[in-house]
C-alpha cells in the first residue's frame, strides 16, 4: 500500500505543541534556568553550574522537610486507605440511600482547598472553635499553634476529613462491578466474611485502590494550602512540609537558585517514588496472570 | 444427599404481591426424590433460577417451606444446607490457583489436607486440569474458569444437592459433551440429587431422569423425556419440547371427533372438553396425502435439515410443520394432511384433557 506523503499534516499538531510549551515546557525549563544561576539582584545573573543542586542535598533544612513530608504521607495513606475500604464496604449497595451516601461523601471533595483550611483553623481554636472550645471545656490541653504533636493530630485529621471519601469512592465504585453471583458462589462454598473480603473484593478492587493510593500519595506529597492556612507551618517548623518550605524559600527569602533547585529535585522525587510504585505494582499484576 | 421437599412454595420480587401475575414463582408442591437427576426447563424468566436460588438457601421464599429430608431449612442460611451450586457465568477466585480455587470449599469446612489432596485431584482429572493445578485462575480463559466452578461444586462428596443453573453456557459445543457426560457419570458414582436448570431441551433431555418444564413462573409438567414428548400436559410443553414444537389446530371437540376447518377428525377416543378447545399434533405424527380425504393444505416450503426434512404447509392460513424422514418423496400434488390417532393430544384453555375412560 503506498501512503500518502503530505508534510503539512505536521501543523495540525502545532496548536497542541504550543499548548505545552507554554504551560510545561517554558516554565519548567525556566526552573531549571534558575537553578543554576545565581543573582545579587538587579536582574544580574552568575552562572552558578551544580552548586545549588549541591547545597541542598547537604541542606539539614530540605532533609528534615522531607522527612516530615515522608511521614505525612505515610501516616495519611495508612490512615486513609483503610478507612475508605472500610467506608465503602459498609455503604448501601442500591437505592435512596445508596445516593444519599454518596452525595454527603462527595461534598468534602467539592470544597475549595483554602476553605477547607479555613474551616479547621476556625474549628479547632481554642478561644471561639467548636472543637478546640469542646476539647478545652473537657479538660483536654489541646492547642495547635502551640503544641507540635496537637498540630499534627488537626492537619492529618483535617486530611482525613478532606480525601478519605476519593478512597471510598473509588473503593466504591469497585466494589459495585463485582457480580452477584462471586458472592452467592462463596455463600456455597461457605466462605467466611474475612474470605470474601481477602479473596473476592480486595482482587477486584486492586486495581482503583491502586489508583486512590498514587493520587493520594501525590496530592499528600504536594500539600500546600490547608497546612498553611490552618498552621502557616507551625508551631516552629513542625508542620512545614516540603511545598510550604519551598515558598517560603523562593518567594519568602528570594533564594531563587536554591529554591529552583530544590523544587527539581522535588519534582524527581514525586516521578520517581510514582513510577517505583507504579512499576512494582503493574509487574505484581502481571505475574499474577500468568 | 437428601429428599428436598418443596410445601406451597411461592416467590414474589414484590414486597406486597396482590395478584397472582406479581409471583415469579406460583405455588408449587413437590418432592425431589433422593438421588434422582432432574433438569428444570424453560425459557428465559420462568422462575427457574428463582427455585433453585430458594433451595440453595440464596432467596428466602415470600411464602411455603423448603424441607430436606423432613427438617425445616426455608430461612436456613446457605451454609447449614451443604448445597453445592454453579451458576450461569464461571466464578473463581482470581488471586487463587486453580488448586487452590478447588480445595476452597473444602478448607472453609476445615477438611485435613491429605484428604483435600486427594479430593482434588479426583475432581482436577474429571474436568481435565491436572496439568493446570498450579497456575492462576486469573489468566484463564471462559471455559476453563467454568470448569473451575463445576469442580468446586463436584468436589464435596457429601452434598445434600448440586445445583446447576445454566452452566454449561459459555462452554465449546465438543467441551459441552464431554462435561455433561462427566457430570452423568458423576451422578451415577455417587447418586446425588441434581437440578440442572437449562433452556436447551437437548441438554435437558440427555441429562435428566426426569424433566420439570416450566411456564411463567408454574411447573406445568413433570416427566421423563418420552412423556413429554407423547403426552405434553400443557401446550407450551408441547411447543418447547421438540423441533420443531408441537402443532395446536383450533377444533371443537366432540365426544371422540373434532371438527377443524370444517373436516370432522376421528380422535381415537372420547373426550369431554369445555373452553377454548384445541388439538395438538407432533409433526412427526402428520401425514401428506392428496385426494379428498383429510384437512386441506398446501405445501409452502420444505426444508431437508440432515436426518428428515420438515415441511411446511398452508392450513387455513395457518403454518403448520410436518417431518417426514430423509428421502422420502414430497408428492408435488399433497392436498390434504391427515393425523395418526394416537399422536393427538386434545387441550382446553391450554391443558390436556385425559381422555374418558383413560387413567391421567
Amino acid at each position: 500500500m503506498n501512503k500518502t506523503v503530505n508534510q503539512k499534516a505536521w501543523f495540525l499538531i502545532l496548536p497542541v505543541l504550543i499548548l505545552v510549551a507554554f504551560s510545561a515546557v517554558i516554565p519548567l525549563m525556566t526552573v531549571v534556568n534558575y537553578s543554576v544561576q545565581d543573582t545579587f539582584g538587579n536582574n544580574q545573573f552568575f552562572w552558578a553550574g551544580l552548586d545549588w543542586f549541591d547545597d541542598m542535598l547537604h541542606s539539614d533544612r530540605m532533609w528534615n522537610a522531607l522527612g516530615r513530608q515522608l511521614l505525612f504521607s505515610g501516616i495519611i495513606l495508612a490512615i486513609e486507605v483503610p478507612l475508605g475500604i472500610l467506608v465503602a464496604l459498609n455503604m448501601p449497595k442500591k437505592g435512596f440511600w445508596a445516593s444519599f451516601c454518596l452525595v454527603v461523601m462527595s461534598l468534602p471533595l467539592l470544597i475549595p482547598w483554602n476553605v477547607v483550611g479555613t474551616i479547621w483553623q476556625i474549628f479547632g481554636r481554642v478561644d471561639i472553635g467548636l472543637l478546640g472550645y469542646t476539647l478545652d471545656a473537657l479538660g483536654i490541653d489541646y492547642n495547635y499553634t502551640q503544641d507540635t504533636l496537637d498540630a499534627w493530630i488537626t492537619v492529618i485529621v483535617m486530611d482525613v476529613w478532606h480525601w478519605t471519601s476519593l478512597v471510598a469512592l473509588l473503593a466504591y465504585a469497585g466494589l459495585r462491578s463485582i457480580p452477584d453471583a462471586y458472592y452467592q458462589a462463596a455463600k456455597i462454598d461457605q466462605a467466611s466474611r474475612w474470605a470474601v473480603f481477602r479473596y473476592i473484593e480486595l482482587p477486584k478492587m486492586a486495581g482503583v485502590l491502586m489508583i486512590a493510593i498514587l493520587l493520594r500519595f501525590m496530592d499528600s506529597f504536594m500539600i500546600y494550602t490547608e497546612p498553611f492556612v490552618v498552621t502557616g507551618g507551625g508551631p516552629g517548623n513542625a508542620t512545614t512540609f516540603l511545598s510550604i518550605d519551598l515558598v517560603k524559600m523562593a518567594l519568602g527569602q528570594f533564594d531563587l537558585g536554591p529554591a529552583a533547585a530544590f523544587s527539581l529535585m522535588y519534582f524527581l522525587v514525586i516521578l520517581a517514588i510514582s513510577w517505583v510504585f507504579y512499576t512494582v505494582m503493574t509487574t505484581l499484576d502481571n505475574r499474577d496472570g500468568k | 444427599m437428601a429428599k428436598i421437599t418443596l410445601d406451597n412454595l411461592a416467590h414474589s420480587y414484590l414486597p406486597n404481591p396482590q395478584t397472582e401475575a406479581d409471583f415469579a414463582l406460583k405455588a408449587l408442591n413437590h418432592d425431589w426424590v433422593d438421588g434422582e437427576a432432574y433438569a428444570l426447563l424453560g425459557s428465559s424468566g420462568c422462575g427457574k433460577s428463582t427455585l433453585l436460588n430458594i433451595i440453595s438457601g440464596l432467596l428466602i421464599p415470600s411464602q411455603g417451606r423448603v424441607l430436606f429430608d423432613g427438617r425445616d431449612v426455608t430461612t436456613a442460611p446457605t451454609a447449614d444446607r451443604n448445597i453445592a451450586q454453579v451458576f450461569q457465568f464461571p466464578v473463581v477466585y482470581d488471586t487463587m490457583s486453580v488448586r487452590q480455587n478447588l480445595a476452597f470449599p473444602l478448607k472453609n469446612r476445615g477438611m485435613d489436607a491429605a484428604e483435600i489432596a486427594r479430593r482434588v485431584q479426583k475432581v482436577a482429572a474429571m474436568i481435565d486440569m491436572e496439568a493446570q493445578l498450579d497456575h492462576k485462575a486469573r489468566g484463564l480463559t471462559a471455559d476453563a474458569k467454568q470448569k473451575i466452578s463445576l469442580g468446586r461444586g463436584m468436589v464435596r462428596e457429601d452434598v445434600n444437592a448440586l445445583l446447576f443453573d445454566e452452566p454449561l453456557t459459555v462452554i465449546d459445543p465438543h467441551m459441552k459433551w464431554e462435561l455433561r457426560t462427566q457430570l452423568k457419570k458423576l451422578h451415577q458414582d455417587f447418586g446425588h440429587t441434581m437440578i440442572y436448570v437449562t433452556h436447551d431441551q437437548t441438554e435437558a433431555l440427555t441429562f435428566a431422569d426426569k424433566v420439570v418444564v416450566m411456564y411463567d413462573g408454574r411447573v406445568v409438567q413433570i416427566g421423563t423425556p418420552q412423556e413429554l414428548f407423547e403426552r405434553p400436559a400443557h401446550t407450551f410443553v408441547g411447543y418447547f419440547i421438540g423441533s420443531p414444537g408441537m402443532n395446536l389446530f383450533d377444533a371443537q371437540i366432540d365426544g371422540a371427533q373434532a371438527r377443524i376447518c370444517d373436516v370432522t377428525v376421528p380422535l381415537g377416543a372420547s373426550y369431554a372438553a369445555t373452553g377454548r378447545t384445541q388439538i395438538g399434533v407432533r409433526p412427526e405424527f402428520i401425514r401428506l396425502s392428496s385426494g379428498d380425504a383429510g384437512i386441506p393444505a398446501s405445501v409452502r416450503r420444505v426444508e431437508d435439515v440432515g436426518r428428515h426434512k420438515i415441511i411446511r404447509l398452508d392450513v387455513g392460513g395457518q403454518i403448520i410443520n410436518a417431518v417426514a424422514p430423509e428421502g422420502s418423496e414430497v408428492s408435488a400434488n399433497t392436498n390434504r394432511i391427515t393425523f395418526a390417532p394416537e399422536g393427538i393430544n386434545v387441550y382446553a384453555d391450554d391443558w390436556r384433557v385425559t381422555p374418558q375412560g383413560a387413567a391421567a
